[in-house]
C-alpha cells in the first residue's frame, strides 16, 4: 500500500470515529490540520484562564468585605486550576507546556479580548463573573461534546466549577443594585461595557468565521458562534431585567416567530481592534504575565537544586 | 525565558472508600511529593477526593491502538466463558 493511500485509509477510519460520536484520544492518528486546529483553540482557552486572572487579582485587595474577598480569591484560585487542566489536555497533542507560554508571551498565540477590556469599579467583579464567566460556561457546556477526549473531559470538569463563579458575580450585581443610588450607578456602568464584549466573546459571525466549518465537521466545536451567542442574549436578557437596569442594546426585541431576541449588531471594528493588540490593555496584561513568570524563577531554581541534592544524597547513601 | 522543562505526572483519585481511584489528569512537578500536593491543590478544591495517587507518567507502559488484534482478539472467539452462551430451559428460569 502506498503511503498516500494509506493515510486516506487512517483519515477514512479517523471520520468514521468521528461520525460515530467516538472520541479521539492522545494516541490515535489524526490530520494534521486537526491537531493543529486543536493545540490553537485549547491553548488559546488555557491562555484565557490565566490572563483573566489578572483584571480580578487587581481587586483582591480592595474587595469590599472579607467574605466577597474570600469568594473573589477562591474564583481566581480555579481560574489557574482551568489553566492548568487545558495546558495539560493540549500538551497531550504533542506540544510543550514551554512552547505554548513562549507562543503566548511573545503574542503568537492569542487569549480572550474580553481580558484586554480594564475593570475600573467592584462594579465590574459583578459584571464579569456574571457576564464573562456566563458567556463563557454557554461555551465550554457545548464544548463537553468535543470530539478529543482530554479536551472534553477538561471541559466537564470545568463546568462543574465554573457555575459558582456566574453566582457570586450576579450577586455582587444584586447587591448592587439593592444598594444607594451610586452603587445601583455602578451596576449599570458595569452592565454597559461589559455587555458588548461578553457578546464578541463568541467570536465572530458563522460567515466570517476562520475556523468554524472545519472545526463543526470534525466536531471539535458543536454549535456555531452565533448559535452560542444566541442562547447567551437569550437567557441574560431575563436576568438584566430583574437587575432593574437598562439593557445595553436598544435593539433588543423577543422575536415570537424565532422564539429568540433579535439583538442590535456588535461594533466588529472594535473586536478586530483588540483582537489586533489595540484594546486597553493588551501590553499591560502580556507585561504582567512575563513579569510573574519570570520573577518566578527562583522558585522553579530552588525546586531543581532542592532535587538534584536529594539525588546526590541517595546517590552518597547508596 | 528560563524553564527546566518539569516532569510531567499522572494523577488518579479515589473519590471515596469502596471505589476505584480514576484518572483525573495530569500536571508538572520536580518530584513525587510535590506532585502530590499540586494534585491536592488543584483536582480536590471542592473534596472530590479521600486519596490521590501520583505516577510519572514516563514510567507507565501503555498498549497501542495499532496492537490491539494481538491484544484483544484472542479472547474473542471463546463465546463459550459468556453466560449468554448457555440456553437454559424455560423451567429453570433464573440461574
Amino acid at each position: 500500500m502506498s503511503s498516500e493511500q494509506n493515510i486516506s485509509l487512517q483519515e477514512q477510519q479517523f471520520m468514521h470515529k468521528i461520525k460515530a460520536e467516538e472520541k479521539i484520544e492522545p494516541k490515535d492518528w489524526m490530520p494534521e490540520k486537526y491537531r493543529k486546529n486543536l493545540i490553537r483553540q485549547i491553548s488559546q482557552h488555557a491562555h484565557s484562564e490565566v490572563i483573566g486572572m489578572q483584571p480580578e487579582g487587581n481587586f483582591l485587595t480592595r474587595a469590599p468585605s472579607l467574605r466577597r474577598k474570600a469568594i473573589l480569591l477562591s474564583k481566581i484560585q480555579d481560574e489557574a486550576g482551568h489553566g492548568l487542566y487545558l495546558y495539560s489536555a493540549a500538551e497531550t497533542l504533542g506540544i510543550t507546556r514551554e512552547e505554548m507560554i513562549e507562543a503566548l508571551q511573545s503574542g503568537q498565540a492569542k487569549y480572550a479580548s474580553i481580558f484586554n477590556y480594564p475593570a475600573l469599579t467592584w462594579g465590574d467583579m459583578g459584571a464579569i463573573g456574571w457576564l464573562v464567566d456566563g458567556a463563557a460556561i454557554v461555551n465550554q457546556v457545548s464544548l463537553q461534546r468535543t470530539s478529543y477526549g482530554p479536551y472534553s473531559r477538561g471541559m466537564i470538569r470545568i463546568c462543574k466549577e465554573e457555575s459558582f463563579h456566574q453566582r457570586q458575580g450576579y450577586d455582587i450585581m444584586l447587591s448592587l443594585v439593592n444598594g444607594t443610588p451610586a452603587q445601583k450607578a455602578m451596576a449599570q456602568d458595569s452592565l454597559n461595557r461589559f455587555y458588548w464584549p461578553a457578546l464578541m466573546m463568541f467570536g465572530p459571525h458563522d460567515s466570517e468565521s476562520a475556523h468554524s466549518a472545519k472545526s463543526m465537521e470534525w466536531k471539535i466545536k458543536r454549535e456555531t458562534n452565533d448559535d452560542l451567542r444566541q442562547k447567551f442574549i437569550d437567557q441574560t436578557a431575563s436576568q438584566i431585567e430583574f437587575l432593574g437596569l437598562e439593557h445595553p442594546d436598544k435593539e433588543l426585541k423577543w422575536n415570537e416567530e424565532r422564539g429568540h431576541y433579535d439583538s442590535g449588531e456588535i461594533d466588529w471594528e472594535e473586536f478586530h481592534n483588540v483582537i489586533a493588540g489595540n484594546g486597553h490593555c493588551n501590553r499591560q496584561r502580556l507585561e504582567h504575565h512575563i513579569k510573574a513568570h519570570e520573577e518566578g524563577a527562583w522558585v522553579r531554581e530552588a525546586l531543581a537544586a532542592y532535587n538534584a541534592k536529594k539525588q546526590a544524597n541517595k546517590a552518597e547513601a547508596a | 525565558m528560563q524553564d527546566n522543562a518539569l516532569e510531567l505526572f499522572e494523577v488518579f483519585i479515589r473519590s471515596k472508600r469502596g471505589l476505584d481511584h480514576k484518572h483525573v489528569g495530569s500536571l508538572h512537578s520536580e518530584d513525587h511529593a510535590q506532585a502530590l500536593e499540586y494534585a491536592r491543590d488543584v483536582y480536590t478544591r471542592r473534596s472530590e477526593g479521600v486519596s490521590i495517587w501520583v505516577v510519572k507518567s514516563a514510567d507507565i507502559c501503555a498498549s497501542q491502538e495499532d496492537d490491539a488484534e494481538n491484544f484483544f482478539d484472542p479472547n474473542d472467539d471463546k463465546p463459550y466463558r459468556h453466560a449468554t452462551y448457555y440456553d437454559l430451559p424455560d423451567a429453570v428460569n433464573n440461574m
